[in-house]
């Protein structure tokens, strides 16, 4: 009678276990056991080393109806602003123009421009200047924001911003080289969007 | 410098080390002279131990002053290691992860420390390494080592020089930030070809358990052309694309992203891992001097008392003899 009970016991388990993994990434499951066959068959005294996903949580699968929510991960190399966070809207600067994104967006690649990222969260917005990156929508619902630098915009001062606009606006005037004007370009780029962020 | 101590204090308690017993040693030496000086003999051996218990000491004062550095050093970086932990996912959500992916010109970036007296995480990197460079071995295929830090140069440029394309060293003079790192991504993006660059690295987990990490990044081409004919990142191709004119150039733009962002985070790990290592081996190291000199202080406790024993029974025993 146990036995019989453990083996029912076995066979849910394995169920639960297999049902994630047949619809979730079927891809991602077969993929690392091909690495792993592989290394063990080439090299059976050394243990198999751990790759990146092994560390990951699992992303949960697109649903059939829209979630109300949209979760977002808005990671920096120092930290993680928010991680798995559930808003109801985000704003995301794209290079093509200003990106509104809600629960059941289109899968998107965007690239960051600097600019202003705002994350609406019922009636709290709580706004980021960002100076670039990338931003995926995934079709779960899911959206990774990851940015080289990012401040809350109340952290900003507006008289520095001011003195830089011009410092850099004068170095494009006067740069000779290349490098020199391009890199006054990006300081004006940079400090007239922190300027529009402000007085916006 | 503290290792250069180290040796130097290695060096001066070596010779008596290797004998088993270094009384033996002295009294073989002392025998040509041909004279009986056994109190002479005596002395000289507690004198012997009491050398080696003081550079024992020694070498366990520099072992302890040693951890304490690796810990301090191991609270800081931790923590920035860990923050610096939800940068690749959403690579690895996005372009999956893809370590048994077969392409022509394969790269290994094997990071190590500079240091070393950290345990075993150097040899791992390189012994992965070396396993990965096998394992994509083939005949028209290309294997490359992109090589950060001392170690694994020293022990990669004795087998596989001509393998070695890039050395880098001395990465953890100033503490890493993400720009010192993603200048040099860029350094190893301009230098070198590769379809798929596999970096390899110890990702720390706790203080005495170290993961030997593969993370795989995919040029640019490789991941349009896996894209188009749905293999591994056929999801890649549902995914509208924003922002410059083509596809080609925003993938360009996010394989070069994910691979400084992939190499910041190897490197906080690996530095973590070193300095957790050092300090499981300097704490061992420093147990194991303070054993020693147990075992040496009953030594020499026992040898004086006996040389007290010996001069007390002589002088009672000549007392004895004028006596009778």
């Amino acid at each position: 009678m146990f036995r019989h009970g453990s083996r029912s016991l076995s066979r849910a388990s394995t169920m639960r276990w297999r049902r994630p993994f047949s619809t979730d990434l079927p891809a991602e499951a077969t993929k690392d056991s091909n690495f792993v066959e592989a290394w063990r068959k080439s090299i059976p005294a050394v243990e198999p080393p751990s790759t990146p996903s092994v560390f990951m949580a699992t992303r949960p699968t697109t649903p059939s109806s829209i979630p109300s929510k949209l979760t977002i991960n808005f990671v920096l190399p120092y930290s993680s602003e928010l991680s798995g966070k559930e808003v109801d809207m985000v704003i995301i600067p794209a290079t093509t123009g200003q990106m509104g994104v809600l629960p059941g967006h289109v899968a998107t690649i965007a690239e960051l421009k600097p600019g202003i990222l705002s994350v609406h969260e019922g009636n709290d917005v709580s706004k980021y200047f960002v100076s670039g990156g990338f931003a995926y929508v995934h079709a779960n619902s899911f959206a990774d924001i990851i940015a080289v630098e990012a401040v809350p915009l109340d952290r900003i001062d507006p008289n520095l911003v001011q003195k830089g606009l011009t410092d850099f606006a004068q170095k494009l005037n006067t740069a000779s080289t290349d490098v020199e004007k391009a890199e006054a370009q990006i300081g004006v780029d940079v400090h007239s969007a922190l300027n529009a962020a402000l007085t916006g | 410098m503290a290792m250069a101590a180290l040796r130097r204090e290695g060096r001066r308690f070596a010779t008596p080390l290797i004998s088993p017993n270094p009384a033996t040693v002295f009294r073989s030496s002392i025998i040509p002279s041909e004279e009986p000086v056994l109190s002479g003999v005596r002395c000289i051996s507690t004198q012997v131990v009491r050398n080696r218990m003081k550079s024992v000491k020694n070498i366990q004062k520099i072992t302890k002053a040693m951890k304490m550095v690796a810990a301090s050093k191991l609270r800081a970086i931790q923590t920035r290691a860990e923050n610096s932990r939800g940068l690749w996912q959403p690579f690895t959500a996005l372009l999956g992860d893809t370590p048994s992916i077969d392409v022509k010109k394969n790269v290994i970036v094997t990071i190590s420390a500079d240091k070393g007296l950290c345990g075993g995480i150097n040899s791992t990197s390189v012994k992965i390494s070396r396993v990965m460079h096998k394992l994509n071995s083939g005949p028209d295929k290309e294997n490359k080592y992109v090589v950060l830090g001392e170690k694994a140069k020293a022990q990669l440029v004795r087998d596989s020089k001509k393998d070695i394309e890039l050395v880098m060293t001395e990465l953890q003079k100033n503490p890493l930030n993400y720009t010192q790192v993603s200048v040099m991504a860029d350094d190893i993006l301009k230098n070198v070809e590769f379809d798929a660059l596999r970096i390899v690295y110890n990702k720390f987990q706790s203080v005495v358990s170290f993961l030997p990490t593969v993370s795989t990044v995919l040029s640019p081409e490789v991941v349009e052309r896996e894209a188009e004919s749905g293999g591994k990142l056929g999801d890649l191709d549902l995914y509208e694309i924003e922002g410059a004119e083509t596809k080609g150039e925003v993938l360009q733009n996010l394989t070069e992203f994910q691979f400084s962002c992939m190499m910041y985070n190897a490197v906080l790990e690996n530095a973590t891992s070193e300095q957790g290592a050092r300090m499981s081996a300097m704490d061992s190291s420093s147990r194991n001097a303070g054993d020693m000199l147990d075992r040496l202080t009953l030594t020499y406790n026992r040898t004086r008392q006996a040389s007290i024993t010996t001069e007390l029974i002589e002088i009672i025993s000549g007392a004895s003899a004028l006596e009778g």
